[in-house]
């Protein structure tokens, strides 16, 4: 075995070996529980790390430091605001409904836990490779909104209650899109096995991989699947259910403490399982983006792909503003849904049309298509016209 | 029968009854939603594992919700006073027990009891799909056309209402 094999299945050799210690009975057992904490321990660490980085990159966008007193360059913050949640009084409203009030965060984070598992970080590793992983995906998925409902309704605090309404009635409308446009790259695939899909994106044609975010149906999915994860996860531009200005902090108002910590890992943690399943689905999963790189580890291309995609909420949050409730579903129903179906049959139509040159047309005219008469459909009957500030200018 | 079984139909029971039991109408409806969860551990349980999948992503993720969601725009908050069962339950038990009458009945003479339990070897969705989309067309067809006709419906009933009950906007 050569030094990159090794590192690149150094993760894979370690946990055989740690495996092999144990007797032959316990040896199962053993190896999903040393997967589920390999798991839970890396995520978790990438989700301080991530608190600190979307920090510090708002407050560059904002033109301010962000945080920088505790450590080097604020880099032990996550450490302190752990601990602040650890200590902080658990505030339960005397109207609340306790038990559920309770359950909701757990609800919320089992689930995208749950969800990771299918996710193939390396060669070799995924934790649960699953004749249909990425349905399991999306069904996992499905709890949290029951979590975010269970919460605004338990508070028994107005705002909590719209925040709730708010969010599901926004989960429910864009996990159509999200699931639609994954489904163009799983008749592509042929497999709803995510380590399969992965397995059907390797090779190259030249130095150029044959991921299918280069394809036009695969561009246009991809782009319909990032913009479905961020209403799903309840970013912003999507981050209505929160608003601050209106609903002061919508389902989590009436949370404190540890459990407001959990509701914000459950949300990162939902962010990186879905941009984890965009990373599996349209990018390669861990294969190198060029064939002269294949030489450095699988996983390392993994996590690098999930950074720079979680870069990208952290930049759309930093720069656009907050939606109105009617552009939000308008949005979803009017544009997501009609393009997301529209690119199936391109992606269709890719599978069936031989000739490389016709397919390329054909599905890049389709795509822009749609694109160009859906954009024009959406603003009819709409003046655009430059906007004038009365006293910003 | 396994201990995993058992345990997962006592709990699937045990919120079932909960379901049908308690006084208040969102602690029925999420007693509910476990209801549709154990189902689907059910499902699995018995190596079906796309039935399962889809169970949990179309009753938990949407029906549940959805019953959620009727019940919050319908209903006050306040927990019902009056007993929680109608006083015709004689009927409804009578019906309840006929329908399983008739499944149990018809489940014991079918021939699927008497075949040998040979190859229960799991299903690969490839195969599902398949199957789905060349010997069940048909019934796959019908079933989206019906569904099709109720979401027509559907939007049609709240179309109406809206005309009929709110001015028509000011054109401005």
């Amino acid at each position: 075995m050569t030094l990159t094999e090794g590192m690149d299945q150094v993760f894979v050799l370690l946990k055989h070996w740690l495996v092999g210690l144990a007797g032959p009975h316990w040896q199962p057992l053993l190896s999903d529980l040393i997967s589920v904490a390999a798991l839970i321990a890396t995520f978790a660490t990438l989700f301080a790390v991530t608190t600190l980085l979307e920090r510090k990159g708002l407050g560059r966008m904002q033109n301010r430091f962000g945080p920088n007193r505790v450590g080097p360059c604020g880099v032990l913050q996550p450490l302190a605001d752990g601990v602040k949640a650890l200590i902080k009084e658990d505030i339960v409203p005397s109207g609340a409904d306790k038990v559920m009030h309770f359950f909701a965060p757990l609800v919320l984070v089992v689930p995208v836990f749950l969800a990771l598992a299918v996710i193939p970080v390396g060669r070799n590793m995924a934790a649960l490779d699953l004749d249909s992983g990425v349905l399991f995906f999306f069904a996992v998925g499905a709890a949290t909104e029951l979590s975010v409902f269970m919460a605004g309704w338990s508070s028994r605090n107005k705002y909590s209650l719209l925040g709730a309404m708010r969010a599901v009635a926004q989960m429910i409308s864009y996990e159509v899109p999200l699931i639609l446009s994954a489904i163009a790259v799983i008749m592509i695939a042929g497999s709803l096995s995510t380590v399969e899909i992965v397995k059907a994106q390797a090779g190259y044609s030249g130095v150029i991989p044959h991921w299918y975010v280069l394809t036009p149906w695969g561009f246009a999915a991809f782009i319909l699947f990032m913009i479905a994860a961020m209403a799903e996860s309840n970013r912003a531009p999507f981050d209505l259910p929160e608003g601050e200005s209106e609903i002061i902090a919508g389902y989590y108002t009436e949370y404190s403490g540890f459990k407001f910590a959990l509701f914000f890992l459950g949300e990162y943690v939902g962010m990186f399982a879905v941009s984890g399943m965009a990373v599996t689905l349209f990018l390669g999963g861990w294969h190198a983006p060029f064939s002269f790189l294949t030489w450095v580890p699988s996983w390392l291309w993994f996590f690098a792909k999930l950074i720079a995609l979680i870069c990208v909420f952290i930049w759309v949050r930093g720069t656009l503003p907050r939606l109105r409730l009617d552009q939000l579903m308008n949005f979803a129903w009017k544009f997501m849904l009609p393009m997301a179906l529209l690119d199936m049959l391109a992606a269709g139509l890719w599978h069936f049309i031989p000739a490389v040159s016709a397919r390329w047309l054909v599905c890049s005219a389709l795509v822009l298509g749609a694109y160009a008469m859906l954009a024009r459909g959406l603003i009819q009957g709409r003046k655009v016209a430059k906007r004038t500030y009365q006293y910003a200018e | 029968m396994s201990v995993a079984f058992f345990i997962i139909a006592l709990l699937t029971l045990l919120s079932a009854v909960a379901a049908m039991t308690l006084r208040n109408l969102i602690h029925c409806a999420l007693a509910l939603a476990f209801t549709f969860a154990g189902l689907a551990a059910a499902y699995l349980q018995l190596g079906a594992q796309f039935v399962g999948f889809v169970q949990l992503l179309v009753y938990v993720g949407a029906v549940a919700i959805l019953i959620v969601f009727a019940v919050l725009l319908t209903r006050g908050r306040e927990p019902a006073t009056q007993g929680i069962f109608s006083p015709k339950w004689p009927v409804g038990a009578a019906v309840a027990l006929g329908v399983f009458g008739t499944l149990a009945g018809l489940l014991l003479s079918s021939r699927v009891l008497h075949h040998e339990a040979a190859a229960i070897a799991q299903a690969p969705v490839r195969q599902i799909g398949e199957q789905l989309m060349t010997h069940y067309i048909v019934p796959l067809e019908v079933l989206g056309v019906l569904l099709t006709a109720a979401l027509i419906g559907a939007v049609i009933l709240a179309m109406h209402e809206r005309e009929s009950d709110s001015p028509p906007p000011s054109k401005t």
